[in-house]
């Protein structure tokens, strides 16, 4: 009895470690290039770990190159887009769970269109809008572009956290002395932490990763992302992939600290004990 | 401390009613029991009182005051929920206290006023706890003390004993009634337990189907049902009911299915040949000969319940349930005599009227 689940355990932690190996490889393959010196990188074939690894790379792009723009940029914008689409998509998401309205149908399904199209086709009449606006070329139209992209996911995402809130909470704070909208923000909205959280963190990434449109919008190095930075590796003659790939690492930071801070809410089931358990 | 007044009130959802023309008038300090069946009515018509449902036609009054218009924070009520709605996120302290200070209350009142419940209800070791370390009888003590902080014109209660189970419900139980003595205040509770009804209400308002069944006092329901859902509802085991016709004359009888006769002692207020439903309690079956015209039953099953014994029994295909404490009954099979003393027979028309 006892032999058979052990190799079962075995065979499943197996499994995970080839899963994990595999999901991971392209991320450490990054790194590997990133600490091959440029004099190594042709030379040794194909090899797992370069035989002499050095940081010059991440030197090089932290004091030579325009990265540490792209990055304050980015930062900027996929931050301000979090924010801004966070605190949108609570309020709307918090309307579609709790109230009824006229047209709340018609809202809903205009707001699943905007999920359907290719974003490729929505390009040139977004730059025809945003040009005359003198929002080309400028992060705050890159921030407004990707908040209008987000807001409907985020609402649905948010939606499922709220209607997962018993109803009978806010009805209890409301008869307490609260209004509907005290409730919202003094009981619901710490309950919904988690789902702040993984909100946030859905959009900073999108938002991080982006290039379509942060190609199309932005010329110059002055407003580019990092996404469009990491394309200035790539010259008429010759593709810089150790530098490149320094930078794709130094960029992968962020991201990686974000979840780091935001995974205890991921992960915390807050609305224990509510209601009977 | 208030009196609350219910005039006509009607609830529909769409073109679906779902509460009739109820009429209530709940005096101050009194404790009045909702009582029906799931889908009755009775929570809509508490959540209408507290301002969480809206009003379709009617007029409430708090304390001489309509409040229909009004949202749930300005009535000046507290409820207690059926799954408590502690908030998750806050202490028991806090809990019990949020109403206070969403009152800007001072400090200082709000710890002598938490305190004093806490004491009332024996939950001052758990004052720091989160809900979640609570048990369920624990949380639905916070519940309460949440309600009595404040010192509202009355307390509305939404089952609030459903969750629990038997030994602590019946603890529980006791525990509001004790506090409603204490506190005096005014209270509508909102059961589908009858037996919570009976043992707590003041009054007793019976509902069905969105409708006022019966108001009255918890043995008014027992002892003089007004119709045949009350008098199938309150009590447990429940009434039994017996159609057929009634034959007035000499020796009066009411002839059942199977061609049973059952002997009345004294003439029924009903006109010959008239079908009618005769009910009992089971508790006032006697077990025991009556002269010539003996019924004899059949013994289905017996149930013993320690308390006493529940006697399944037929009579010419009609089921019926006999209560007693006679253990000699534990043994019983074959046929028992039975006889149905007039002084606790109720009549019921065809349309299900007491007559």
């Amino acid at each position: 009895m006892r032999a058979k689940p052990l190799l079962v355990t075995i065979a499943h932690r197996l499994a995970i470690l080839a899963y994990i190996a595999f999901a991971l490889f392209p991320l450490f393959w990054l790194l590997k290039v990133a600490v091959t010196p440029n004099d190594l990188l042709y030379s040794e074939g194909i090899r797992l770990w370069p035989s002499r690894a050095s940081l010059e790379h991440f030197d090089f792009v932290l004091r030579h190159s325009a990265f540490p723009v792209f990055f304050r940029n980015s930062l900027i914008v996929s931050g301000s887009t979090a924010v801004v689409v966070t605190v949108l998509a609570s309020l709307s998401g918090y309307a579609l769970s709790r109230f009824r309205f006229r047209g709340k149908y018609w809202l809903v399904t205009l707001m699943l269109l905007t999920q359907m199209f290719p974003l490729v086709m929505l390009v040139a009449p977004i730059f025809k809008i945003l040009s005359p606006m003198g929002l080309t070329n400028s992060l705050t139209g890159l921030v407004i572009v990707y908040s209008a992209f987000n807001v409907p996911f985020a609402t649905f995402l948010m939606q499922s956290f709220f209607d997962g809130i018993p109803r009978d909470l806010e009805e209890a704070a409301m008869i307490d002395g609260a209004t509907q909208f005290v409730a919202f923000r003094q009981i619901i909205l710490p309950l919904t932490l988690p789902g702040i959280a993984a909100t946030l963190g859905f959009v900073f990434t999108a938002a991080w990763s982006e290039l379509l449109f942060a190609l199309m919008l932005i010329s110059g190095n002055e407003q580019a992302t990092f996404p469009v930075g990491l394309l200035s590796f790539v010259s008429k003659f010759s593709v810089d992939f150790g530098q490149m790939m320094a930078a794709g690492v130094l960029a992968l930071i962020p991201a990686c600290l974000f979840f780091l801070l935001i995974q205890r809410y991921l992960v915390q089931g807050l609305t224990a004990g509510a209601v009977k358990g | 401390m208030a009196s609350i007044d219910i005039a006509n009130i009607q609830k529909s959802y769409g073109s679906h009613p779902v509460l009739h023309d109820v009429d209530l008038a709940i005096r101050d300090g009194e404790f009045v029991v909702l009582v029906g069946p799931s889908g009755c009515g009775k929570s809509t018509l508490l959540r209408m009182i507290a301002g969480l449902e809206s009003v379709t036609a009617g007029e409430i009054r708090i304390a001489g005051k309509r409040v229909n218009e009004l949202a749930p924070k300005d009535r000046d009520i507290a409820m207690v929920f059926q799954s408590y709605a502690l908030y998750p996120h806050m202490s028991v302290a806090r809990n019990m206290s949020y109403s206070l200070r969403l009152r800007k209350t001072p400090k200082g009142k709000i710890l002598q006023v938490v305190a004093g419940a806490a004491a009332k209800l024996g939950l001052e070791p758990l004052l720091e706890r989160r809900p979640r370390a609570l048990s369920g009888g624990q949380r639905q003590r916070v519940a309460m003390g949440r309600a009595i902080v404040r010192q509202p014109k009355a307390f509305l209660f939404d089952e609030p004993l459903s969750n629990l189970d038997a030994r602590l419900r019946e603890q529980m139980r006791a525990e509001i009634k004790k506090l409603h003595k204490d506190l005096g205040a005014t209270s509508i509770y909102v059961t589908h337990d009858q037996i919570e009804a009976m043992t707590l209400a003041d009054r007793i308002v019976a509902m069905n189907a969105g409708v006022v069944q019966q108001v009255g006092s918890p043995l008014d329901l027992y002892d003089r049902p007004a119709n045949l859902f009350v008098a199938g509802f309150i009590g447990s085991p429940g009434m039994n009911f017996f159609e057929g016709r009634y034959h007035a004359g000499e020796r009066p009888r009411l002839e059942i299915a199977g061609g049973v006769g059952i002997p009345l002692e004294t003439p029924a207020p009903i006109a010959e040949g008239d079908f009618t439903t005769l009910g009992i309690r089971p508790e006032h079956v006697v077990l025991a000969g009556h002269g010539p015209e003996t019924l004899l039953a059949n013994v289905d099953l017996v149930e013993p319940t320690g308390f006493g014994i529940i006697l399944h029994l037929s009579l010419g295909g009609s089921s019926f349930k006999a209560f007693t404490h006679e253990r000699s009954f534990l043994t019983a099979s074959g046929t028992v005599p039975v006889r149905f003393p007039d002084h606790s027979l109720h009549f019921f028309g065809q349309d299900g009227k007491r007559i």
